[in-house]
């Protein structure tokens, strides 16, 4: 225990809880715009997972880690295009169409991998390029806070960059407006001449880009390839993220940021030979008492009324 | 039948046949014999009877699996725990399979008995959690699959690993085990178990009050409430019994399909679970059918990825379209118009 205690106040530990906190911040802003909205997107792990799988074999195909990069946002725009399709124009169940759109990315990457790869596990023997790291002039040479905020994938930035965005896009934009009177009240805001249909498809796609820089980043950052499953439960510990937050981008990107400490010290713990199997499970059993903590003080306020 | 029902009927058939054509053009995009891929695909399961065993062998899982999402699909609950249970329940079954010795016949029913409260107990978190406060059912059940597997994986190397073998648990005691019926097809006994248990929720969810306070909480909570049903109870109720059954799904696989314990990962009965439920519209007598076409298909897709040169992972492929079409309200909508209206002006 103290060994752990004293690996959690090196820099070294604070700069990997930014790291992780990278995909799980992506996806669930993502969440919170689609959430705003009205339509819950259960898709994340499953987008996250695509834009991951594009961006490496797009980066190898153009040589560039940009390219990789648009194509993975591409990837995560039709991802969440074909959730918004089947969800809002064919009116399927917002839950099971979620877990469709996840189990096909699940096998389906896994599918291409193989066909591309001949491998089913991962891609390294592609060649695909990542996403640079930034050291930031002045803060770089800060002892200590440098060490810590210096130095970051340059997705880990934008994460934390688009929480501004997203609170001010849903707070002060006319698009903005639109998405949050829809989710409030539907009929409502149809009757004042919003297209709620429109207003929701672009928020399902929004929150799609923001699954695909997560999953970029995954793939091209936090790893430098490509490994089946390798988002395994982010999206879902975003969903939780998102729920706690209740749809507040600040709030949400507060959880999203416990989540990634407690992901971390999973990491950090089995470095100093706690029983990798058990340890593996503390991001998941954070978030399900995140949860429970969050629901049971919500339905305390309930009883109070 | 009903013009519903009928509809539901033509409903999923259109959804299939579209679901087998995308899986014909994947094959033509990617196979190098694309003919003889799609012959083995469709024609393969049913060349060898060790093959159609293996669809049955299949099919008894997913009749588990089927079974325990119906069973809180009926409830509108979308908890996608059977995965998780399937997984933990064999590794905690296996401590009694390997040293507990008990005369045949006992040994297998103590193991069922004990898996079925294993998975009831497990249920019975996201259940409460969701039936008292509200926690979301979906995130909570998801999360307990990921903490299951860490939990049965540390069970797996601190107590069950045989030193000896490469990749498993200590092998079961042969009272433990549960035989094949026809040798030549492979089939074990687990198939009975699994009919007995879809005879059971059938008379549960059909013929008893709490059945029926299931499938009310299921149309309209709201509605339920009023006429006096106790709701968190009811949804409660709805997880253990579908903890239960997953946990008979995982302890029946592990005993039958397998001599020791051996999975590494969750072995993904969870998600087919939910197809199933889908295709059967949550009627335990359909998931027999739901599961025997399900383990057509995988079984066709093995046998093209044995013998040709198409990734196995197809068949996962086209499960989930299955789900997004039948899932859309609105696939055949206009259809269904018609089809309603005509029955009315009769």
């Amino acid at each position: 225990m103290r060994e752990l205690i004293n690996i959690i106040f090196t820099a070294q530990f604070l700069h990997s809880v930014f790291r992780v906190t990278t995909p799980i911040l992506f996806a669930s802003l993502g969440a919170v715009i689609a959430n705003r909205a009205g339509v819950a997107n259960i898709a994340l792990e499953g987008i996250m997972l695509i834009s991951a799988f594009f961006g490496v074999f797009g980066s190898a195909a153009t040589g560039s880690a940009l390219g990789g990069f648009l194509i993975a946002l591409l990837s995560g725009l039709i991802c969440s295009g074909i959730l918004a399709l089947f969800t809002l124009y064919y009116r399927a169940n917002v839950i099971l169409g979620g877990i469709a759109i996840n189990s096909l990315a699940s096998g389906g990457t896994v599918f291409l991998l193989y066909l591309f790869t001949g491998d089913k596990g991962s891609s390294t023997s592609v060649a695909s390029k990542t996403l640079p790291e930034i050291a930031i002039p002045v803060l770089k040479d800060i002892p200590f806070l440098g060490d810590i905020l210096s130095g970051q994938n340059i997705m880990t930035y934008l994460a934390f960059i688009m929480i501004l965005i997203v609170a001010v896009f849903l707070g002060k934009t006319t698009l903005g407006y639109h998405i949050r009177a829809v989710g409030e009240n539907l009929k409502a805001a149809e009757s004042v001449g919003i297209n709620v249909k429109l207003t929701q498809t672009i928020a399902l796609l929004l929150s799609g880009l923001l699954c695909a820089c997560g999953g970029a980043f995954m793939s091209m950052g936090y790893l430098s390839s490509f490994t089946r499953d390798m988002v395994s439960g982010r999206g879902w510990i975003a969903v939780a993220a998102e729920a706690i937050g209740r749809s507040n981008p600040i709030i949400t990107a507060g959880a999203s940021i416990a989540f990634g400490f407690f992901n971390a010290i999973s990491t950090a713990a089995s470095t100093v030979g706690w029983a990798s199997s058990l340890v593996q499970t503390i991001p998941y059993v954070s978030t399900l008492i995140g949860l429970f903590a969050f629901s049971y003080k919500e339905y305390l306020k309930l009883k109070k009324r | 039948m009903s013009r519903e029902k009928s509809f539901h009927l033509l409903r999923t058939t259109v959804a299939l046949v579209i679901a087998m054509l995308a899986a014909f053009a994947v094959i033509f995009m990617v196979s190098d014999t694309p003919i003889e891929s799609i012959r083995l695909f469709i024609l393969g399961p049913f060349s060898k009877p060790r093959y159609i065993g293996n669809i049955i062998n299949t099919a008894i899982p997913l009749i588990f699996s089927g079974l325990s999402m119906a069973v809180v699909f009926q409830a509108s609950q979308f908890n996608m725990g059977a995965e998780g249970i399937f997984y933990f329940s064999g590794a905690v079954i296996s401590l009694i399979a390997i040293w507990v010795p008990l005369p045949v016949g006992v040994h297998q029913v103590v193991i069922i008995l004990a898996a079925a409260v294993i998975g009831a107990l497990i249920m019975l978190i996201p259940g409460y959690l969701k039936a008292k406060y509200g926690a979301s059912e979906l995130v909570t059940s998801l999360m307990m699959n990921s903490i299951l597997l860490g939990l049965g994986s540390y069970l797996m190397t601190r107590v069950l690993q045989d030193p000896m073998a490469s990749n498993g648990s200590y092998p079961y005691l042969d009272t433990a085990k549960i035989p094949v019926i026809i040798p030549a097809f492979k089939v074990h006994y687990g198939l009975f178990i699994a009919l007995l248990c879809v005879a059971a929720v059938y008379v549960f969810l059909y013929k008893t009050k709490w059945g029926y306070e299931i499938r009310m909480v299921g149309i309209n909570a709201k509605f339920a409430a009023y006429s006096g049903i106790n709701i968190v109870k009811t949804i409660i109720i709805a997880h253990l019994v579908s903890g239960a059954i997953a946990g008979i799904g995982g302890s029946v696989e592990s005993i039958a399909m397998h001599t020791r314990f051996e999975w590494n990962g969750l072995p993904g009965y969870g998600f087919t679970g939910a197809l199933i439920a889908m295709l059967a519209n949550n009627n335990p007598v359909s998931v027999i059918y739901a599961a025997l076409f399900v383990a057509y298909l995988s079984t066709g897709a093995d046998i093209v990825a044995r013998l040709s040169d198409v990734p196995a992972e197809m068949s996962t492929i086209l499960q989930s379209l299955i789900i997004l079409l039948i899932a859309s309200e609105r696939f055949l909508h206009s259809f269904k118009q018609r089809w309603m209206e005509r029955g009315i002006a009769k």
